[in-house]
């Protein structure tokens, strides 16, 4: 997984080469179909690593201790805990930081948006497990601890892709609405935000793959989660419950990416 | 069915921005009639740009007024004030993620047009731009050429009928053959619609063929002449505006020259034939390309020499009131 908020990976609102000197031909209005089949691989690959894994596992004599993680409601019960810690905590992120950069931008100081980018490249630069773990010793374990570790986390790369993300708007869009006379609020909604968007939403999904895999930490302060499997496999040498740990994070992590990708082509604005 | 312009009134306008010594715009007064068409031409810099965008306040003035209609701009609230005042930009700038109807709407909708009202409007305007509503009106920006999107920045600019239009380099951008259409065009809507314009350009060739006066602006936007295209032609100011206007002067005073506004001698059918329509540029140039002693003006009942355009262009050359 990428571990840079990937402005580049659409580029949204690119300017129009208006000086081009253009055929009369026009392209089409394009009816390509924004589903295809070619969409439903990742799942299928997905489906088809989880089915070897499962046979791969009936091959197995399983010990007690395997028995006891190897089962159906143990390992629902941990994937749940991990999808609640990864979703809660991009949805947090989503209602906190995409505001807060909005917030930035409209400020429109250098000396806002430096200490803004430089909070990103740090916080992006500092281990998950540190803040995680050093937040646990100053407040307390548990659910809520690693909820909010996720969300500082993840935090900053949407905060700086909002930012990024309305920065980037062409200038003579946002001068020919204010030349209309929209007012600032609604060159922001109407203009602004839609354009962004596509930024916005590229590092919203960063931010969720990233707390898919961080979430595994959430184990070392009695949180629950994947994790759990993954370390309790190496403190007792079970293989096949390491290899069942790490192969569930992995393809929820891609899945996730999968559906990630799904919402960001549907709602991008047409015309882009 | 449209609004006509309205004249608008610059006086003693100056902007200076902070932090700088010299003025962009240094005390500039100005009047322009309802429903003419007045090009800013200057070099790059001189402040022709920013004296326009303080019409509309994108820029704020520093101090001065300008009404508009009489109406003090100044004292409007800036919003309320573009909406009524079409904006063009060399950039276009039209909003990617709307259609190219949702784009024409943009003002009529801030303005609260109901959804009939808007509709028949956009396809008017599509229309009245060249552009099939049926074919452009759901497209996207983007799958436009150059030149259609500089018609849609027009058509959008006009949406809600406003009687001024500022005009920044509207054709800047697009090759030579799409510039001459696009002029071509606008010189005939605006026939039509008689509205009043604000339009910089840099290009001297282009204020001479749109424009019903100009303003040839040096540096901070000081006026070295107002007047009209033929006026300023024969009768350039100062040096300034002689350097401007370049080489051949008389050629640019010819296209401007009616061959209906010349006397003409007797017809004569075996002389290659001029459009009555056209002008003495064009009757010239039949001359040079044939080598012929005269051509003929088709219905019009006459020919003309060399001499007789020539003897045109010198009493030209005598100023003419600009009214």
């Amino acid at each position: 997984m990428s571990t840079r908020p990937s402005a580049s990976r659409k580029p949204a609102a690119a300017p129009q080469p208006a000086a081009a000197p253009q055929p009369t031909a026009a392209p089409q209005p394009t009816t390509a179909p924004r589903l295809s089949l070619r969409r439903f691989a990742t799942p299928l690959a997905v489906a088809g690593a989880l089915a070897v894994l499962f046979l791969w596992l009936n091959t197995l004599t399983l010990d007690s201790i395997e028995q006891r993680t190897l089962n159906t409601s143990y390992l629902l019960d941990r994937t749940q805990e991990h999808l609640i810690l990864t979703v809660v905590s991009s949805a947090l992120v989503a209602l906190l930081a995409i505001p807060a950069g909005i917030a930035a931008y409209r400020v429109r100081s250098k000396a806002v948006r430096a200490f803004v980018i430089a909070l990103g490249n740090i916080g992006q630069a500092t281990p998950a497990v540190g803040v995680v773990i050093l937040l646990a010793i100053v407040w307390q374990t548990g659910f809520y601890t690693a909820l909010i570790s996720l969300v500082a986390y993840c935090f900053l790369p949407v905060l700086r892709n909002t930012l990024t993300g309305l920065e980037q708007v062409d200038h003579a869009t946002r001068e020919a609405a204010r030349g209309m006379g929209m007012t600032p609020r609604q060159v922001l909604w109407r203009i602004e935000l839609p354009l962004a968007s596509p930024v916005i939403l590229a590092g919203l999904r960063t931010a969720l793959v990233f707390s898919v895999g961080v979430a595994t930490i959430a184990t070392f302060i009695n949180a629950g989660g994947l994790g759990d499997m993954i370390v309790n496999g190496l403190k007792l040498q079970r293989y096949p419950v390491i290899v069942v740990g790490a192969v569930l994070v992995a393809a929820i992590a891609v899945l996730i990416d999968w559906a990630a990708g799904l919402v960001e082509d549907l709602v991008r604005p047409r015309g882009l | 069915m449209s609004e006509p312009g309205v004249g608008i009134e610059l006086s003693h306008v100056t902007k200076l921005y902070a932090g700088q010594q010299q003025a962009a715009v240094e005390d500039f007064s100005l009047s322009v009639h309802p429903g003419e068409l007045v090009m800013f031409v200057g070099p790059s810099g001189c402040g022709k740009t920013t004296t326009m965008k303080m019409i509309n306040r994108i820029i704020e003035p520093s101090s001065g007024s300008i009404t508009i209609d009489g109406q003090d701009v100044l004292s409007l609230d800036p919003n309320e004030l573009r909406r009524h005042i079409g904006y063009v930009i060399q950039q276009i700038g039209l909003f990617p993620h709307m259609t190219i109807a949702e784009n024409i709407a943009t003002v009529p909708k801030l303005l609260g047009w109901s959804k009939e009202r808007t509709n028949d409007r956009v396809d008017e305007l599509l229309r009245t731009v060249q552009l099939d509503p049926a074919v452009f009106a759901h497209r996207y920006p983007k799958q436009l050429s150059g030149g259609q999107q500089q018609r849609v920045g027009v058509a959008r600019a006009l949406a809600a009928d406003p009687p001024v239009m500022l005009m920044d380099e509207p054709f800047g951008a697009t090759d030579p053959i799409t510039r001459q259409k696009l002029q071509a065009e606008f010189l005939k809507l605006q026939a039509d619609i008689g509205k009043t314009i604000i339009f910089v350009t840099h290009d001297f060739d282009e204020a001479i063929r749109l424009g019903d006066r100009i303003a040839v602006l040096s540096e901070r936007s000081q006026i070295e002449q107002f007047d009209t295209p033929a006026n300023i032609l024969a009768n350039p100011a100062n040096d300034y505006v002689s350097s401007f206007i370049g080489h051949g002067a008389g050629l640019m005073r010819l296209a401007l020259i009616p061959i209906g506004d010349v006397e003409l001698d007797a017809p004569d059918s075996t002389a290659p034939a001029v459009d009555a329509d056209a002008s003495l540029r064009d009757a010239l140039d039949l001359l040079m390309v044939t080598g012929a002693e005269r051509v003929n003006v088709s219905g019009g009942g006459g020919s003309l020499t060399h001499a007789r355009i020539s003897a045109a262009l010198s009493k030209a050359r005598q100023p003419v009131e600009a009214s």
